[in-house]
């Protein structure tokens, strides 16, 4: 406890020192101040997977047909209403009257032709096409009028036009987008200092907020810092869990542990021998003790998982149960296989929780006699040797797309499972609009890769945000990667 | 590596030997009891001595496995189990520490080891022939010196990828022309005396000069090089760990320990402080001996010390 008190009053003297005038902008309580990790590569969220985009622009500067709250509801956003044929084909969605861009133009029904057209069409940069593959056509009979017409029914459309890369963008800013973001939503982008901050300011003279920065911290020491000198107002999402240890006593700041959209899994390539052997995989999933990896990489936060599938989702089943951890099963497994004595390659990205879990994944895998050689590799190794390159035999990674279970049933994903069940199972949701019947066909999807222990699932990642008290509205949950700032006010 | 030892005693070379000019037949005892005599170099023995026994010991005990991974054991304070606690994956902080300690030692030895055997042969050919291969020689060296030990390492790691025996790779061809360049001074110097000419006179080639007189001359400038090259390649490994590039996980690294630990400064300070504390140590007491042996190896900047 001195420790903490040691360095409260170390952070309180930098507070003194350094940080008066941002202090005196936090008083007048309409401005915010965000730390993030990761700086965006560029400011497009329709030509980029990179999370860290749409945690600036997402429902602050760029607007979709519907969006995703803090529950993962779709909500209407640029569309008011809407309406489905009785075949689930045809999609016709009312605009919002009298929307405007940042730079003047208006938006009207042919700029959600254009941006969807953009992002579905064969030059497209999209990093989330498969989103549209089911639409056939987009129309706007008039104005404020928006038709889809989709090839097959696609049950969750709506929910796939709320996510950042379907936001609508106008011909006029659409290829200027990424270092001059320009949208419809209710803060407009200013500034972008590289490497240092992300300033937005409100279109609304009236709103709770006027001026929100995004300031750019990498080092979860750093931000811990910053935060406690005033620097910032809040981290919607905390680098190192420890960090968080030192805001829970500490009345000044608010901890909310939330949910992410992140299955973090121990990723296997299903197609290299012997780990195409089901019941080798089988014996991974023996091998790991979940609460070990919580405990031991995220100081407890975050929930296990016996499946892709997020908890706090209405369909989750809970599958922790069907390998549960017995190394001395996984032996028998592994010897029964004739995989005695395997030698795995581990490869981890950069974030804590693959850092540290692969070590604790690694030791235990050798307790049942597999060596797993960890190699650390950064992100854009790990995209090029893991994701695009096939060359892995473990790595461990988050998935954080919401919802994306989906993965299972696409051709050549990189950790090469291919079931027909599975594929026929997504097909038949994808045709499915009924929500009791969608919710039975997720539960089977999980059933089966969890069976199939097709990765080793290890847990859902947790959100750990920490706030300034009387900083109200920003979410607990992140059910997209977002960071949306337009509900957020003082108090 | 006493000269008086080697062959029957050339009258040149006795002649050389009593103008005092040939450093290795010097009167050394008497020197090795007055540097005996300082606390600086007591002090560096003792730390490098012990350092040396740490790590023979971590090669067949250590009170835990060094990777075994108890996480309900996690962030313990030091204990009568745990002497000096445990880390984050419950891991005994001793026992990582002990086989970090010879994680240090195989990347100095061998690190000093690469400098040394291609330094001096370098800079011994650089000596002796003069002319431009001495040119060319040191003026390559000079470019790779340009570089810091850590900027040098941080660009081999880079090009040839990360992990524990790269960094000693890394740290070895940055030792390389600093050896290269002791080497060459001192060896030049010895060249300018009559007794290494007088042996060309007498038909012994360049090599058998540079190996029977040459050689032998500079090797206690080599040897107080080697103890600060050591020291340095200790450092320069912690660090390529720290930041990712030297020793892998889950192998323990002092370096890798203080990196493991950033983060966890506010909640358990031990677990940096354990790790720099030894790295300290060991850097210290490295350069406290090399300091003693210098005092004892080099009579001039003994003298002027004395002064």
């Amino acid at each position: 406890m001195n420790k903490l008190i040691l360095g409260a009053a170390a952070a309180a003297v930098i507070a003194l020192a350094q940080a008066v005038p941002d202090t005196a902008l936090a008083q007048s309580k309409n401005s915010l101040t965000l730390g993030v990790t990761l700086e965006p590569p560029h400011l497009d969220p329709t030509a980029g997977a990179a999370a860290a985009i749409d945690e600036i622009v997402y429902a602050n500067v760029f607007e979709g047909l519907t969006r995703i709250d803090q529950n993962g509801a779709v909500q209407p956003q640029l569309a008011t209403e809407w309406s489905v044929s009785a075949d689930g084909l045809v999609y016709t969605f009312k605009l919002r009257p009298n929307v405007r861009f940042h730079d003047g133009t208006a938006l009207d029904a042919s700029d959600v032709v254009f941006s969807l057209d953009r992002a579905r069409g064969p030059d497209s940069v999209n990093a989330q096409k498969p989103l549209f593959a089911a639409i056939d056509k987009v129309e706007a009979p008039d104005p404020r009028t928006v038709r889809i017409t989709l090839s097959r029914p696609e049950g969750s459309l709506l929910f796939n036009l709320g996510w950042g890369d379907a936001v609508i963008v106008g011909p006029e800013s659409a290829d200027t987008n990424k270092s001059k973001p320009v949208g419809s939503g209710p803060f407009k982008f200013d500034r972008w200092v590289k490497g240092d901050r992300i300033e937005l300011s409100a279109l609304d003279s009236g709103a709770a907020l006027q001026k929100v920065t995004f300031r750019i911290i990498p080092d979860p020491s750093a931000q811990v810092a910053a935060l406690k000198a005033g620097d910032i107002d809040a981290i919607p999402n905390l680098n190192a869990p420890e960090a968080v240890l030192a805001f829970q006593a500490d009345a000044n700041f608010v901890v909310a542990i939330g949910s992410t959209e992140g299955e973090t899994i121990l990723s296997t390539n299903n197609s290299k021998p012997p780990l195409n052997d089901v019941r080798v995989r089988r014996a991974i999933a023996h091998a790991i003790d979940r609460k070990a990896i919580i405990d031991g990489a995220m100081f407890g936060f975050g929930t296990p998982i016996g499946s892709h599938f997020a908890p706090h989702h209405p369909a989750y089943v809970d599958l922790t149960a069907t390998y549960p951890y017995d190394p001395a099963k996984a032996r028998a497994l592994l010897k029964e296989a004739g995989a005695e004595n395997l030698k795995l390659t581990l490869k981890l990205p950069p974030p804590i929780y693959a850092r540290r879990g692969g070590e604790i994944v690694a030791a235990q895998l050798k307790d049942v006699g597999i060596d797993a050689e960890i190699i650390p590799v950064e992100w854009a190794q790990w995209l090029e040797q893991v994701f695009r390159g096939n060359d892995f035999d473990l790595t461990i990674v988050s998935h954080t797309e919401p919802q994306d279970i989906g993965i299972y049933a696409r051709d050549k994903f990189y950790f090469n499972y291919d079931s027909p069940r599975m594929k026929a199972t997504m097909k038949t949701l994808n045709e499915t609009s009924d929500p009791a019947k969608r919710a039975q066909l997720l539960g089977t999807a999980q059933r089966i890769i969890a069976e199939d222990a097709v990765n080793g699932y290890l847990f859902q990642l947790a959100k750990l945000g920490v706030w300034r008290k009387g900083v109200k509205g920003l979410w607990r949950n992140s059910p997209v990667q977002a960071n949306d700032v337009t509900g957020v006010r003082w108090e | 590596m006493d000269l008086s030892t080697r062959g029957p005693g050339h009258p040149y070379e006795i002649a050389a030997m009593s103008i005092g000019a040939d450093e290795t037949t010097a009167a050394r005892p008497g020197r090795w009891v007055t540097v005996w005599r300082q606390p600086n170099f007591l002090l560096g023995a003792i730390l490098t001595a012990l350092l040396v026994v740490i790590a023979a010991v971590s090669l067949v005990w250590t009170p835990y496995a060094v990777d075994a991974i108890a996480v309900v054991d996690r962030l313990q304070s030091p204990s009568a189990a745990h002497w000096l606690g445990t880390d984050l994956f419950g891991r005994d902080v001793l026992s990582r520490l002990m086989v970090g300690a010879r994680n240090s030692i195989v990347v100095g030895v061998v690190a000093v080891g690469i400098g040394l055997v291609f330094g001096v042969f370098l800079g011994a050919v650089a000596a002796a022939r003069g002319g431009w291969i001495d040119e060319i020689i040191m003026r390559g060296s000079d470019v790779v010196f340009a570089f810091p030990a850590i900027i040098s390492a941080l660009l081999i790691t880079a090009l040839i990828g990360p992990g524990a025996v790269n960094a000693i790779i890394a740290i070895g061809i940055f030792n390389v022309p600093v050896f290269a360049r002791v080497t060459r001074g001192a060896a030049r110097q010895v060249w300018a005396f009559e007794y290494t000419r007088a042996g060309l006179a007498i038909g012994k080639g360049p090599f058998a000069v540079t190996r029977d007189h040459v050689l032998p001359n500079v090797a206690s400038v080599l040897i107080v090089q080697a103890t600060i090259a050591f020291a340095i390649a200790i450092l320069a490994e912690a660090t390529l760990a720290y930041l990712g590039l030297g020793t892998q996980p889950p192998a323990p690294s002092w370096g890798r320990m203080l990196f493991e630990a950033q983060t966890l400064m506010t909640i358990e300070p031990r677990l940096a402080i354990f790790p720099g504390v030894a790295i300290v140590l060991a850097v210290l007491g490295l350069n406290l001996l090399g300091d003693g042996l210098r005092d004892a190896l080099d009579p001039r900047l003994r003298d002027w010390r004395a002064e």
